[in-house]
């Protein structure tokens, strides 16, 4: 029993880490039909921002409690600098493009980025354990868990819960849910889509930072992170089915407990179960778990 | 057709004289050019019907490690014994799926075969006979059970890529000149239309998506008898990446132009890499980017509309 209890608080950490990691992809592919690559870039540069600014803070010896602010701050600062320019400068020329092609394109910046992030933070891992040690452990069924990785459970809680009041108890969310349904309609009862095509994006991208920012004090942050994250988002938002809100909950979830049980009974599985459960679920409901009818558009 | 069967000789009676005075690390560019090359064409018939697959790496892998295991469980080591392996394992392999896979367009039929090649990496990670992350080594190449003199094998792997990859390209482009293989760009215009004509969609999809594969399975053989080593990333997905890439570079207009994109690729990686590790990922996606943008054909579009205007 004590074992089948740390497989439900692992599997809970690890879905509340992919749900935050993965609810920007739903959202920017729900509102924009984009299946954005460059998702798993934010995911880096919210890490490496965060350590950075994090590893400054805590070496100038301001208090250490502060520093989960500052992971904050770190993502919000490097998603509102990088993701208006390349909305803005670059995928807003492209909305015209057949899905696929954006994915490339996004592909294409996801590439670039890496390359950026290199240049910028070089290629030696960055280490920022303190905001990680500091609230020390609890335990259950006998083993210990850090008390940091309930941050991560309450981000994934706050995010989600936030961002389905915003779309539906708002009247800016409402607009958005007008724009996801029809774009062209949307514009011409006066939606300005364009300006919420730069906020979703934004948005979307934001949360990838803040999955990367929290993320950061409890890995070595190093090239590379993006690359992994992006391809388990893929699968979460994929089982859950592209778009969906509660469907990404579901999928991290899924793929949160899978992961969790076979890390703990069968380890030699853990990676392949994961994308088995992805095409499994595209063989049966190509549109997820949680799709609706779509009306034909002809 | 008569002029592409001419230019697919004249590519490989050219490597063939001129390999003879290649140094070495320029064969092994050229030989790794025709395994991702094959790759790319295979990816290049998917494309036309409007199909990019995010998992070829798949097959490419799966046709890597057949022809591992040839010499790993059976002490084989024949270039050609080892690509008959990977494109028999990559072809049966996407017969099986291809039954799924052929109903999928668009952003789903990239996510799935994504899916798979990611469900091989997931297995060969963690399968220890295969040497798990690390994989395994390949035995020597011979040829036919002769073993070529150190100095000669890198020749002779170039001539037997060279000759068995143009031999393909040949062969893909009769194909493309059948009933079967004209209806590809139709699927992309128009599915409904193609139904309507009495042709099936999902058939000619099947069929050229098992032709993708088995010329990626070839490739992998290939480009694991020239590299000696062959490890998991090779199913990871950006391997597929690599390979779209070189698909978008080259184009659709012709059967020899995944080959020349392929090298291309292998160009700007050696020498960007060599340059400034740093960046050769940057310059690869601002080629992208561009070439999206401003060559939607890929690079084949340039000679073509040089020859209309002269």
């Amino acid at each position: 029993l004590d074992q089948l209890l740390s497989v439900g608080v692992d599997g809970v950490i690890y879905s509340a880490w992919l749900f935050t990691a993965a609810l920007g992809l739903t959202l920017i592919y729900g509102v924009m039909k984009i299946v954005n690559v460059t998702h798993g870039s934010f995911y880096a540069l919210g890490a490496y921002a965060a350590a950075s600014l994090t590893g400054a803070w805590l070496a100038r010896g301001y208090p250490p409690v502060l520093s989960y602010a500052v992971l904050l701050g770190a993502a919000l600062l490097v998603t509102l600098v990088v993701a208006p320019l390349i909305e803005r400068g670059i995928l807003r020329f492209m909305y015209a493009k057949d899905e696929v092609v954006i994915l490339l394109i996004t592909y294409a910046l996801f590439l670039i980025l890496e390359d950026v992030i290199k240049l910028v933070w070089g290629v030696n891992p960055y280490f920022i354990a303190e905001p990680y040690a500091l609230l020390g452990s609890f335990t259950v069924g006998g083993l210990d868990h850090p008390v940091y990785n309930l941050i991560l459970v309450a981000l994934a809680l706050v995010s989600g819960l936030g961002l389905a009041w915003l779309l539906h108890s708002t009247r800016v969310g409402k607009l958005l849910l007008a724009v996801i349904h029809d774009t062209e309609v949307s514009r011409a009862m006066g939606i300005n889509v364009d300006r919420y095509y730069l906020v979703t994006f934004t948005f979307g991208s934001l949360l990838a930072a803040l999955a990367g920012a929290f993320t950061a004090p409890t890995v070595s942050v190093v090239p590379g992170l993006g690359v992994e994250i992006i391809v388990l988002s893929f699968a979460v938002v994929v089982i859950g089915g592209l778009g969906s809100l509660p469907g990404a909950a579901l999928g991290a979830v899924i793929v949160g407990m899978v992961r969790s049980l076979s890390v703990h009974y069968l380890p030699s599985v853990e990676l392949f179960v994961i994308y088995f459960v992805m095409a499994l679920v595209l063989a049966f409901r190509p549109r997820g778990l949680f799709s609706l009818a779509e009306p034909r558009k002809i | 057709l008569k002029r592409t069967g001419f230019l697919l000789l004249a590519i490989a009676a050219f490597l063939l004289v001129a390999g003879l005075w290649l140094p070495q690390w320029a064969m092994f560019i050229v030989t790794i050019a025709f395994a991702k090359g094959l790759v790319a064409l295979g990816l290049m018939l998917l494309l036309r019907a409007g199909l990019v697959s995010f998992g070829q790496a798949l097959y490419y892998c799966l046709g890597a490690y057949a022809a591992g295991a040839l010499g790993r469980f059976l002490g084989i080591g024949d270039i050609y014994l080892q690509m008959l392996a990977g494109a028999l394992a990559a072809g049966l392999v996407a017969f099986i799926l291809g039954f799924l896979l052929a109903k999928y367009r668009g952003i789903f039929f990239g996510l799935l075969s994504l899916a798979l090649s990611m469900i091989l990496y997931g297995l060969l990670v963690k399968n220890e006979a295969l040497g798990s992350t690390d994989g395994f080594n390949i035995l020597p190449s011979t040829l036919f059970g002769v073993r070529p003199a150190s100095e000669w094998v890198r020749y002779a792997v170039l001539a037997s890529a060279a000759v068995v990859s143009l031999s393909l390209a040949f062969l893909v482009s009769r194909y493309l000149s059948t009933p079967l293989g004209r209806l590809a760009p139709a699927i992309k215009d128009n599915e409904i239309r193609v139904e309507y004509m009495g042709a099936s969609a999902r058939r000619a999809v099947h069929v050229m998506y098992v032709i993708a594969a088995v010329m990626a399975g070839v490739g992998g053989a290939l480009a694991a008898t020239t590299v000696g080593h062959i490890d998991p990333d090779m199913a990871f997905w950006t391997t597929s990446g690599e390979f779209i890439f070189i698909t978008i570079l080259a184009g659709t207009g012709n059967v020899a132009a995944p080959f020349a994109g392929a090298l291309i690729y292998e160009i700007i990686h050696t020498t960007a890499y060599d340059l400034s590790p740093n960046t050769w990922q940057l310059s690869l996606g601002l080629a992208l980017l561009l070439i999206i943008v401003f060559l939607p054909e890929g690079l084949w579009s340039l000679f073509k509309r040089h020859a209309r205007n002269t």
